[in-house]
């Protein structure tokens, strides 16, 4: 990945260390980009390498300047929804309606990038694309499309996605939000919680129980009897608008259901496009607490000389290096399979399972090279890792990933 | 849901050619035959077996990814997949050729005379000699800079003095890469093992690589010949630049004792009946089969992206390191937690587990311990250096 390190070396006050890296180092015949070890990004097309470039400097310019402010305060930006929509990561892979119309490869170097700025910001991304536009695109009626699609791709309008409840976290099928038909209606009744984008948000896709089995349905966020509360005591995701919903006899019309699906196949369908996106937007956090951990190391300067000159230190970034460098090749894998048609939801979790935990990891080990200064928010590193706690556990916690993949190991089932 | 190769989930062998997927198959069919029914009684007795030399040599694998001289002249992915198949009957195998092909047929095509080339290659190529690289020393390991063997001129030729320890297939050798400090740096010497002077000692009280011969190589007073030095390179980057090689193959290598564990321990685990179920279907179980998935499946992509780095060329040192790095202890890794889900069966020789994760032990150690691998990381991070 090239190089927020080494633009950021040469910056005036950097320069002292060219002299500080001549006094400990012998000459490499060329330097490898730290940030780019094992040269991954030779592995993009031109055309993906652009994209990249662009988002990089759309998370440069539109959210690394304001991120520390949204985070302290708890507020999600949703100002910037149009400049997302406007760079076209909204529903980013999907065809039609105004959707960008990209590879799967695009759409998770997108997250990448998005969350190399902020997690909060990247779920916003998730929720939008690969949770309300991904079920409306490929379970819902042409009414629900043109009505919604080209608003929620533009940033127009934002939408929330509502499975987990209180009491029904890594086991969804155990819901107790219900929808019964009233005539041709149907009246919603429930209570979801962590639902990104909630407060903010234009249309819920919400998930209910019927007579027929579990069924999406479209509800606009004014309808009587939705109420939205933000969570506001989490130290995590705090540039994200964390949500509790609340379902008192919401009357919805007949068309409000997503008529493609039944079956607990149609959330969980959504949930795999969204843990792809984090198999690839989690290398991106990592990838800023790793820069950011290197910039430190090399400048900071204790028993006389650079911290990074210590053998301990380098174990930490060599591990931190080794884990980045991985983390990508396993996402872009995936990616590629996604793109082939030839990787599943098992693949996606093997995927989640090893980028997440290895994200967080990464985020401690430079929580710790920092210091002091570590624990401040004038670096984003306890940021990203507090972030990352979030992305540790939603879409599938750890424990449900490592069953999923056991299961496609073994055959055998070992959820209950 | 399921994936089709639980051994392979995220597919590489679509990355793979048709020859390549042939070296493969043919390395492959080589140990389950040849290999797999005797390992664990060679192991046992600390044996080698000619047959085994003469099957690697019989199927080309010898110095495979150099070009002429009889050499295979495969591409260095081909290399790595017959690593990996080779270590995946037993690291000891897979050393045996590591140090036949990278540490001492290399040097001699990289940096030997025409002599030495047209001398030792093609019989190296076909097995009829075997070759030993001698760099470590009893008191000088990661630090081999500091070794004591010299070589001082007499007249035109060289007397060589000096010990030099844990020397993979010494015992065995006809011919010797000897390293060894010169008025004009670090040469290597061409040492014919039946010069007068040059005697061998074999390890025996070890646990690990049984089924591999290292042993001492003791120098007193070795006279040889002016032709006798490595023409073609002075200085450590001689012999570094043989391991960055050896290492390469390791990064394969080391992945597939880690496959070999994992199937043992994937059909140990559902097959095994505790408390009315397959020990595979309960949760701590699950938790290590898929982080072994995970931690195998990495060091697959890592491999491979390093594979086709070197077949472009550009493949650096620094960048063997990280796989060296990562690769062998993910495979140390899964080997131990292979081991215990398959409880007491797995301290025994019936199953392949232990004896991976004994050898696992050495190849952590050798070629580049993982602290300095670490290090070398941390200088391409960070421009300082930290060994000293």
């Amino acid at each position: 990945m090239t190089s927020d390190t080494l633009a950021t070396f040469e910056e005036p006050r950097y320069r002292h260390l060219d002299a500080e890296r001549s006094r400990y180092s012998v000459a490499m015949a060329e330097p490898l980009d730290p940030m780019d070890l094992l040269e991954i990004d030779r592995l993009l097309t031109p055309k993906e390498l652009a994209l990249r470039a662009r988002l990089r400097a759309f998370v440069d310019d539109r959210i690394r300047p304001g991120i520390e402010e949204w985070f302290a305060a708890g507020r999600f930006p949703a100002e910037l929804a149009p400049a997302f929509g406007a760079m076209g990561t909204l529903g980013m892979h999907l065809e039609g309606y105004g959707c960008p119309g990209g590879s799967t490869v695009d759409y998770g170097l997108a997250c990448m990038e998005i969350e190399a700025g902020d997690s909060g910001l990247r779920s916003f991304m998730s929720v939008q694309g690969s949770l309300v536009m991904f079920p409306l695109h490929a379970y819902g009626s042409q009414e629900q499309k043109q009505e919604w699609l080209p608003r929620l791709a533009a940033g127009d309008a934002i939408g929330c996605f509502a499975l987990t409840e209180p009491g029904a976290g890594s086991d969804p099928g155990a819901m107790t939000t219900a929808a019964r038909r009233d005539g041709e209606d149907w009246i919603l009744d429930g209570h979801k919680r962590w639902s990104t984008n909630g407060t903010v948000s234009d249309v819920g896709i919400v998930w209910a129980q019927t007579s027929e089995g579990i069924r999406g349905f479209v509800v606009p966020s004014d309808a009587p009897g939705v109420r939205f509360r933000s969570i506001d005591d989490a130290w995590s995701l705090r540039a994200a608008a964390r949500s509790e919903l609340f379902l008192e006899g919401v009357r919805l019309p007949a068309t409000a259901v997503l008529p493609g699906v039944t079956g607990l196949k149609g959330p969980l369908s959504c949930l795999t496009e969204a843990r792809f996106g984090i198999a690839f937007g989690a290398m991106g956090a990592a990838r800023d607490c790793f820069a950011t951990a290197l910039r430190h190391a090399v400048t900071r300067e204790q028993f006389g000389r650079p911290i990074g000159s210590f053998q301990l230190i380098q174990a930490k970034l060599a591990s931190m290096a080794v884990e980045l460098g991985k983390g990508t090749l396993l996402a872009l894998r995936l990616g590629r399979m996604r793109d082939a048609g030839t990787a599943g939801a098992e693949h996606v979790s093997l995927g989640k399972l090893a980028n997440a935990r290895a994200a967080l990891e990464i985020a401690r080990e430079a929580r710790s090279i920092l210091g002091g200064d570590g624990i401040t928010s004038a670096f984003p590193v306890i940021r990203h890792m507090l972030n990352l706690e979030s992305v540790l556990t939603y879409e599938g916690t750890q424990e449900i990933h490592a069953l999923i993949v056991g299961e496609a190991l073994t055959g055998l089932r070992a959820f209950t | 849901m399921s994936f089709s190769d639980t051994l392979d989930p995220l597919q590489l062998d679509a990355l793979l050619s048709e020859e390549e997927l042939a070296i493969r198959d043919t390395v492959r069919r080589f140990v389950h035959e040849q290999v797999l029914p005797g390992v664990g009684g060679w192991f046992e007795r600390g044996e080698f077996p000619e047959q085994v030399r003469s099957g690697v040599a019989g199927l080309g694998l010898l110095g495979m990814h150099l070009d002429g001289y009889g050499c295979l002249g495969a591409n260095a992915v081909s290399y790595g997949l017959a690593c990996l198949e080779l270590e995946a009957g037993d690291s000891g195998l897979r050393s045996f050729v590591s140090v036949q092909g990278s540490l001492s047929m290399f040097p001699i095509h990289r940096y030997g005379s025409d002599e030495q080339k047209d001398e030792w290659l093609p019989r190296m190529a076909t097995g009829q000699a075997i070759g030993c690289f001698g760099l470590t020393e009893p008191d000088s390991g990661s630090d081999p800079a500091r070794m004591r063997t010299n070589a001082r001129r007499d007249g035109s030729d060289w007397i060589v003095n000096g010990t030099k320890m844990w020397i993979t297939n010494g015992g065995i050798a006809d011919v010797a890469i000897v390293w060894a400090r010169t008025d004009e740096g670090v040469r290597g010497f061409v040492i014919p093992t039946a010069t007068p002077g040059f005697s061998t000692n074999d390890v025996h009280r070890k646990l690990s690589l049984r089924a591999s011969v290292t042993s001492e190589l003791v120098m007193e007073d070795v006279r040889l010949p002016a032709g006798a030095v490595l023409p073609g390179v002075t200085g450590m980057k001689g012999p570094l630049s043989c391991l960055s090689e050896a290492r390469y193959g390791i990064v394969w290598g080391a992945m597939g004792a880690a496959r070999a564990c994992l199937a043992s321990a994937l059909e140990y685990a559902t097959t095994r009946v505790q408390w009315g179920r397959p020990i595979a279907g309960f949760q701590l179980t699950q938790a290590k089969l898929a982080d072994m998935a995970v931690q195998l499946q990495e060091g697959l992509l890592l491999a491979h992206h390093l594979g086709r780095m070197k077949d472009e060329g550009r493949l650096r040192p620094e960048q063997v390191s990280v796989g060296k790095l990562n690769n062998v202890r993910a495979a140390l890794d899964i080997a131990r937690s292979c081991r215990s889900i398959l409880g007491a069966s797995g301290i025994t020789l019936e199953y392949p587990v232990m004896r991976h994760m004994n050898n696992l032990e050495s190849v952590l150690t050798y070629e580049g311990t993982q602290e300095i691998h670490t290090l070398i990381v941390g200088h391409a991070l960070t421009g300082l250096r930290a060994f000293e």
